[in-house]
């Protein structure tokens, strides 16, 4: 897969659900359509919710990585 | 001195109603959802809310309603859903039964018979549903209320595994599921769905990162499709898991499961047969997980072939 930039970084480690989502949610806010967020999510409970509730609020994610004990995903503004 | 904790066990009484003296029978006041308390004279109105949902509007309405006829100024948010309004004098049910007729209100029932159903969300708002808890709760209330059986006959719908409406402890309970299907083609092996399956039924291979699924471990809640970031887990269908016997009281019974993926059109029928099968098997004032304790689970079973059989069992094991 090709590196895709990112016009934004979040790391959301030791963050909880809900406050992860919130935190993404304002930052996608500052994005104009079609720029791409990263974020940087635990695993357990934040990558179990999360990226669900990305698509639900109709971004897309289109990178994920996993690194370690957390997870890299980029999104992408919908 | 009064012990108010002996209740008043009077039944019957005279009463004046539209100018005519009239005998009550408390004891059948309940099959119209009025219960008797134990303060003197005062009763329990149970009013009909399936799904335990409610206008705004409607609210606005009972509650004018609820304060001008509970003495106490009070009501009390039944265990399946349902509002009462307590502490309401006998001799102004017509009054209160009217005025709640007005703006489209009904009463419940109690004792042998269908009740009404209760419901979770649904998928209408909630993010988890699968199914549509409360369009069913209110078909089942408008098709089914009240229907006689040997015994109280309690249905309700959760709209997904986590079964918040308690579908366990049912005569007849509904619960939504999901049947996941992935395809290659979309999968770019991203390993989020094994982190969202709670249930472990889907382990990421070491080498591509594309999911090994396991289906004697899934218990269909849909986490692996909301969670997909390119749609490579796919809803294949929707329907309901069917759990039968359930109750709780006295001697709490977990229900059987029955069926799998019963589709919403077939929620109807299967009803109403089981009510019949009901009727037809059960004794007076025995539950229908006692009657088929007694009688047999098979029986019920051959009994609901019509409906059951021919629904095809997940990932076509």
């Amino acid at each position: 897969m090709t590196e895709i930039k990112a016009n934004a970084s979040l790391d959301l480690r030791g963050i909880m659900c809900p406050i992860n989502f919130v935190k993404t949610k304002l930052k996608l806010e500052t994005l104009e359509a079609g720029e791409v967020l990263e974020v940087i999510l635990d695993s357990g409970d934040p990558i179990q919710n999360v990226p669900k509730s990305i698509k639900e609020e109709g971004h897309r994610i289109v990178e994920v990585k996993k690194e370690g004990e957390h997870f890299r995903l980029k999104v992408q503004k919908g | 001195m009064a012990d108010h904790f002996i209740e008043d066990k009077t039944t019957k009484v005279n009463v004046n109603l539209e100018g005519k003296e009239q005998k009550i029978d408390f004891n059948d006041l309940k099959s119209g959802g009025f219960i008797k308390q134990r303060q003197k004279d005062l009763f329990t109105v149970r009013l009909r809310c399936p799904g335990g949902r409610l206008s705004t509007e409607k609210l606005v309405e009972i509650a004018q309603i609820a304060n001008k006829y509970s003495k106490k100024g009070v009501v009390h948010f039944s265990f399946r859903q349902s509002l009462e309004i307590l502490y309401v004098d006998y001799k102004e049910f017509n009054n209160i039964v009217a005025e709640l007729e007005k703006i489209g209100q009904k009463v419940a029932s109690c004792g042998p018979r269908v009740r009404v159903p209760t419901a979770c969300g649904g998928c209408e708002y909630n993010p988890n549903g699968l199914t549509d808890t409360q369009g069913m709760a209110k078909m089942v209330d408008e098709k089914f209320f009240g229907t006689p059986t040997p015994h109280k006959f309690k249905t309700s719908f959760s709209g997904c595994p986590i079964d918040c409406a308690r579908t366990k402890e049912m005569d007849f309970g509904f619960q939504g599921v999901v049947e996941p299907v992935w395809e290659e083609p979309d999968c770019t092996g991203c390993t989020i769905c094994s982190e969202a399956c709670k249930e472990d039924a889907i382990v990421s291979d070491p080498d591509t990162g594309k999911p090994i699924f396991d289906p004697m471990k899934c218990i269909f809640c849909g986490d692996c499709i909301r969670a997909c970031p390119t749609e490579a887990w796919k809803p294949k269908r929707y329907g309901h898991i069917v759990r039968i016997g359930g109750k709780h009281g006295r001697h709490p019974m977990e229900a059987l499961e029955v069926c799998r993926f019963l589709p919403d059109e077939k929620v109807p029928e299967a009803i109403q047969k089981t009510i019949e099968w009901y009727n037809a098997n059960g004794k007076r004032g025995e539950r229908i997980g006692n009657a088929i304790k007694r009688v047999g689970v098979q029986n019920y079973l051959d009994f609901m072939a019509p409906v059951f059989k021919a629904i095809p069992a997940p990932f076509g094991k």
